[in-house]
């Protein structure tokens, strides 16, 4: 290709030949081709940093230390285990209200939004009574500091999530209930799927890590 | 996939044409001319000129605190300021030039210009966008009153522990410092995900990857640079936040914490943060350099693979801050040799710049001459830069007046020349009227003598071994006649911008009128009026070329079919830039601004009780459902 360089002969702005119409695209889509979806992609990459860089503090504090956990006894993993399954157990509801949000059938994407309130509200629940089994308090020593930070780190997503969530069903028995907000609720999903995969490794290291 | 078509009866733009189109889009693009109007604008122009206007703003107001510390240590013991201002001035400097300047200067450019370059009506994501301005502001507005009620930062702009801990630092003032970051980091990563989006998803029809002008290029790729680095100084900013307010251990040794943690978290963003500032910088040149030098750009792929080079190598540098930290040396090693192999990328960029300039036919107009101010200042940086990598060089100068020089020649080099350079370029589009170009050479010549004279001395200050963060010397340091000349060159520097806000402010008034394309340049922001109507483009753009005006003489292509009922914008593939679907762009709305104003109370309250966490969530909570709520627009219906 030859290059390209500037003429004398200056551009006219206003002479606009129509090459093509758009009229017949849709205007909303699902997945990539919609910019909801990469900007919530966006903030998994922002979030997703903030959970590695806080492991990633965990695991610095490990190494800093000759003896882990600071504390007598590791933390009570049942509640976190349990909670661990629940969000596991969220994924098939999540994935129905998803795939019934493509379909855009409003009356089992009302019902699907009802139970994912439900479950939301249930971890956030579960989450809370986590904190009693820790056995260490925040300022008690940086063991105590992080292992709280970690579960109140993700604890702040399950919150951000149930409020979406619960907007979100409301949303859908209104009259507001149309086209796009079809699309909104399959984001919705998306970022569900982000809460539980970022508990996993958090689980591991708050629950798992002080057995070893 | 189930996508569903609207009704086939809506008023298109192929029904109007003329002033009658752009008449009915202006109206509905446009922002109301009423105070809740201008408090609700969406508008990325809008956005983007307050953003730059503030960013300047605190430009110099960051330059006034550099102008009393080199009167200050304009001789030895010198009263003018004591030690506890003179630590609040340079905290204030550096946070202020890196947080509330360096970072949103670039991204302001890029609200303003990159939905103009890739040719469509708004960022992705508008309302998020004025959020971000005025969590912004209310961050900078927050800083500098503190300051004023001698509550202002006084431990540096990176904020070690533990002197910003608990035990070193009692009252509110490295808590101040941690807020900011908190506020200036949130407007920053919002920024960096509406470019991500309104480049991937929002290119005019036929602007392929290879296609996207490079200042566009630079400025996607430093958007992804913000978003993997600046969580990282939010976590160690909340982390420092948390060890002061409720006890938390996470950087005291005696508790099983760690120093150095803090180090680690604010450098892994810290150098990529200087990348940061210098590729919206490289953005700049790579725009203006082929408009001057009359040829498209020499070497587009490479300089697009450099930017992504950078990108990467930017974030395995950070340990070369904490080399005297007594880290292993094996680490060490690695940390000089990514400090040494990033000077390929960046060298590159420049030959490739020299090349087209070489090949061209140069027009020697203001923002040409800033930009060879740039060629020179930034390579000696990127020279003692590479001395600096070395671990026995660093060792002996760590701290001192030379490590001063160095990051003030890469960062005013790499940044604030191209960006006078920009300001020249792009402010008849901005305003409808040109700079002058007699004031311009002044403007010109003023900064690059002063900036020499005021920071060069400075290396040599440092190899003497003069300390930086010193109030004051004695006269018998010697260093008093090497001071004198920085502080005079300084003053030059600082009549530089004055004659520059003269410039601006006259043009504004009296300046020559510019039209759409004073320049004769090639990419889309210069094929409609400037400055730009609401709607940016009366036709969406079809791009055949990378340089769209200089291939399409004739005209350029575009499409049509768009809404003229409401605001509507075309949704591209993120390769091809194939049309996918005709989205509505959100209406103005006041939301955005009682958001920023619950999440800034949230954050300021924090300061004082953890428990304005709890008392803060309702209220935002409430806001941002008002935001996201449907208006009964034809925007929220479609």
């Amino acid at each position: 290709m030859s290059t390209v360089r500037a003429e004398p002969q200056p551009f006219e702005p206003h002479q606009a030949r129509v090459t093509r119409d758009l009229s017949g695209l849709p205007t909303y889509g699902f997945g990539p081709k919609s910019p909801m979806w990469w900007g919530t992609l966006g903030f998994f990459v922002v979030e997703g940093m903030g959970f590695a860089l806080a492991l990633g503090t965990y695991l610095y504090l490990v190494q800093q230390n000759p003896h882990w956990p600071l504390a007598p006894i590791p933390p009570d993993h049942w509640a976190g285990t349990l909670n661990t399954l629940l969000l596991l157990a969220s994924l098939w509801p999540n994935l129905i209200t998803d795939r019934h949000a493509h379909a855009q059938d409003l009356g089992r994407v009302r019902r699907d939004l009802v139970i994912m309130s439900l479950i939301t509200l249930a971890t956030i629940a579960l989450r809370l009574y986590e904190f009693t089994g820790l056995g260490v308090r925040w300022d008690q020593n940086a063991y105590g500091s992080i292992t709280w930070v970690l579960l109140a780190l993700h604890l702040t997503h399950l919150i951000t999530d149930a409020g979406d969530t619960l907007v979100l069903t409301v949303l859908m028995f209104t009259r507001h209930a149309t086209g796009k907000r079809f699309s909104d609720v399959s984001d919705n999903a998306f970022y569900w799927y982000f809460v539980v995969a970022s508990w996993l490794p958090i689980y591991v290291a708050v629950y798992w890590i002080p057995r070893w | 996939m189930s996508e569903a078509a609207t009704a086939p009866r809506e008023l298109r733009d192929s029904e109007l044409d003329g002033p009658a189109l752009s008449a009915r889009l202006a109206r509905i693009w446009g922002t109301q001319r009423s105070i809740v109007g201008w408090l609700s604008s969406v508008d990325h122009k809008v956005i983007g000129r307050r953003y730059i206007v503030t960013a300047f703003l605190f430009l110099f107001m960051g330059g006034l605190t550099a102008i009393v510390m080199r009167l200050q240590l304009a001789q030895p013991e010198s009263k003018l300021v004591g030690p506890d201002t003179y630590n609040q001035l340079f905290t204030m400097h550096g946070s202020t030039m890196m947080f509330l300047f360096g970072v949103p200067i670039g991204e302001a450019m890029a609200v303003y210009l990159v939905p103009l370059m890739v040719g469509t009506r708004n960022i992705a994501f508008p309302r998020l966008n004025a959020f971000s301005y005025w969590v912004y502001l209310s961050g900078g507005v927050f800083l500098w009153i503190s300051f004023l009620l001698n509550i202002g930062p006084d431990v540096g702009w990176f904020a070690y522990v533990p002197l910003s801990g608990p035990e070193y630092s009692p009252g509110k003032r490295a808590d101040v410092w941690a807020q900011m970051i908190t506020f200036t980091e949130l407007s920053g990563l919002a920024v960096a995900i509406e470019i991500i989006v309104t480049v991937l998803k929002q290119r005019a029809p036929g602007m392929s990857l290879s296609r996207i002008p490079l200042f566009v290029w630079a400025l996607f790729v430093n958007s992804f640079i913000i978003i993997f680095a600046l969580p990282a100084v939010m976590v160690a900013s909340t982390f420092l936040i948390l060890d002061r307010l409720i006890g938390t251990q996470l950087f005291n040794p005696a508790e099983g914490g760690d120093a150095l943690l803090f180090q680690h978290l604010f450098w892994f963003f810290g150098h990529p943060e200087v990348y940061i500032i210098f590729l919206p910088g490289t953005a700049f040149v790579s725009a203006i350099i082929p408009t001057f030098a009359r040829r498209e750009i020499f070497g587009y792929l490479a300089l697009v693979l450099s930017l992504i080079a950078t990108g990467f190598l930017s974030f395995g540098l950070w340990v070369h801050h904490m080399f005297t930290t007594g880290l292993p040396q094996l680490g060490a090693a690695f940390f000089t040799a990514n400090s040494m192999l990033i000077a390929i990328p960046n060298g590159l960029q420049i030959f490739c710049w020299i090349a087209t300039l070489w090949d061209g036919r140069p027009v020697w107009r203001t923002p040409l001459l800033f930009v060879c101010g740039f060629f020179f200042i930034f390579v000696a940086g990127g020279l003692s830069g590479i001395m600096l990598a070395s671990v026995p060089i660093d060792t002996q100068v760590h701290d001192t007046y030379f490590v001063v020089a160095h990051f003030h020649y890469v960062l005013i080099g790499g940044n604030v020349f191209p960006l006078l350079a920009a300001i020249y370029y792009w402010f008849p589009k901005f305003t409808g009227r040109m700079l002058s170009e007699r004031l311009g050479a002044w403007n010109f010549w003023l900064a690059f003598i002063g900036f020499n004279v005021a920071f060069f001395p400075m290396h040599i200050s440092g190899l003497m071994g003069m300390p930086r963060r010193v109030y004051t010397y004695g006269p018998e340091m010697g260093w008093g006649d090497l001071q004198l000349v920085s502080t005079a060159g300084a003053l030059v520097l600082f009549a530089s911008f004055l004659v520059f806000v003269w410039n601006v402010l006259a043009s504004l008034r009296s300046g020559a009128v510019a039209g759409p394309n004073p320049w004769g340049a090639g990419t889309l922001e210069w094929a409609t009026a400037s400055p730009p109507p609401p709607q940016n483009f009366d036709h969406i753009p079809v791009v055949t070329h990378r340089e769209p005006l200089w291939a399409e003489r004739g005209g350029l292509p575009v499409v049509t079919g768009l809404s003229i009922r409401h605001r509507e914008l075309v949704v591209s593939s993120v390769a091809e830039a194939e049309p996918q679907l005709r989205e509505s762009s959100p209406a103005p709305s006041i939301w955005p601004l009682i958001a920023a104003v619950t999440v800034g109370a949230t954050f300021i309250g924090s300061i004082f009780t953890p428990y304005a966490v709890l008392w803060g969530a309702p209220p935002i909570a409430a806001a941002l459902t008002g935001w996201f709520w449907p208006k009964n627009t034809p925007e929220d219906e479609e």
